[in-house]
């Protein structure tokens, strides 16, 4: 399963959830989540652990937007829009945590 | 925003003339809005408003055509548990003209 | 219908703060209608919308509570509820308006996993 985060884990918990729940898969970070995965957040720690069970995108238009493109954590891969469809055409379903 | 007259007193409708206010609703308002619908009220008619009126005062929402046939079918008797009945009383939808006559919002997913 | 899916709407928003929770209750409504296979989960701030004696006058908002007790007569009947989140908020089943089926999260996690669609709200 994809899961797509939109929201900051600073200000909302649907990342945290989402870590907590799902089984793995992949996930997506795109507008304000992408700040989950830049290096020196409070939430960093919690992404580099949920990293064995799944596997972290970021979306990089929403990164580079932030002017946080330089600062992504190691083993987060960058997507663009066309990397964005390729992973919903992967995944069997998804689910945009809102 | 229309209204009707009914009793010498103005009830605000939607454009579809379904009551604004459901606590405004009262059986002369309800036999009014069954002659907009050209429908002859009678006991088997009441029974079906009175029915969606007490659903609606104990879940808030007006029932899917489908959830009203079983519930009458389980509170009135399985023969008027039927949309043969249901579409007999009211030939344009129990969902749409029963909720109309008897005060309430269409039922979601009605269209 | 044929061809029956599995949809789950993932409900993770307090009522009335937002209308998601709204929404959530009319899609859910509507697509029971078509006869397919929803459960419904309430987890993080969802679990707000199913504590019972909502009173809603003082806002003037409509009280939709309610309508999660019709949910039977509309054959949905797999409501989960998420045991961590109802304690983070000190609520427990005796608190919630319609009989549901506690589960962890990890239970939760399996269960999407068994899911043809799933709706976030």
């Amino acid at each position: 399963m994809l899961h797509i985060i939109n929201r900051s884990p600073l200000s909302d918990i649907a990342l945290e959830s989402c870590l907590n729940t799902a089984t793995g898969g992949d996930i997506l970070l795109i507008e304000d989540a992408v700040y989950a995965a830049t290096s020196g957040n409070a939430f960093e720690g919690k992404l580099r652990a949920a990293m064995g069970r799944f596997k972290i995108s970021v979306l990089r238009p929403d990164l580079e937007a932030r002017g946080l493109s330089d600062r992504v954590v190691e083993g987060a891969a960058l997507v663009d829009y066309a990397g964005f469809v390729e992973l919903v055409a992967a995944n069997k379903t998804c689910q945009s945590w809102l | 925003m229309s209204s009707i007259e009914v009793g010498g007193k103005s009830y605000e409708t939607d454009e579809e003339g379904y009551l604004i206010d459901l606590s405004e609703w009262n059986p002369e308002v309800g036999n009014y809005l069954a002659q907009t619908e050209n429908v002859e009220m009678t006991d088997q008619h009441w029974e079906v408003i009175n029915f969606l009126r007490e659903y609606f005062e104990e879940y808030q929402i007006a029932p899917a055509v489908r959830v009203l046939t079983k519930a009458i079918g389980k509170k009135l008797g399985a023969d008027k548990g039927t949309s043969e009945y249901l579409y007999g009383l009211f030939p344009y939808g129990p969902g749409k003209q029963a909720c109309k006559i008897a005060g309430l919002p269409k039922p979601t997913g009605c269209v | 219908m044929s061809d029956i899916k599995k949809f789950m709407f993932v409900n993770r928003k307090a009522p009335y703060g937002t209308i998601y929770a709204l929404e959530s209750l009319e899609v859910v409504l509507i697509t029971a209608a078509f006869d397919q296979d929803v459960s419904l989960v309430f987890m993080d701030d969802g679990v707000y919308q199913m504590k019972k004696g909502q009173q809603t006058k003082g806002i003037e908002i409509k009280n939709f509570s309610p309508a999660y007790r019709a949910l039977d007569g509309y054959d949905v009947e797999k409501l989960y509820v998420d045991k961590e989140s109802m304690d983070a908020r000190g609520l427990t089943e005796d608190d919630l308006l319609v009989d549901v089926t506690v589960l962890s999260r990890a239970e939760m996690g399996a269960l999407m996993d068994e899911q043809d669609v799933i709706l976030s709200f």
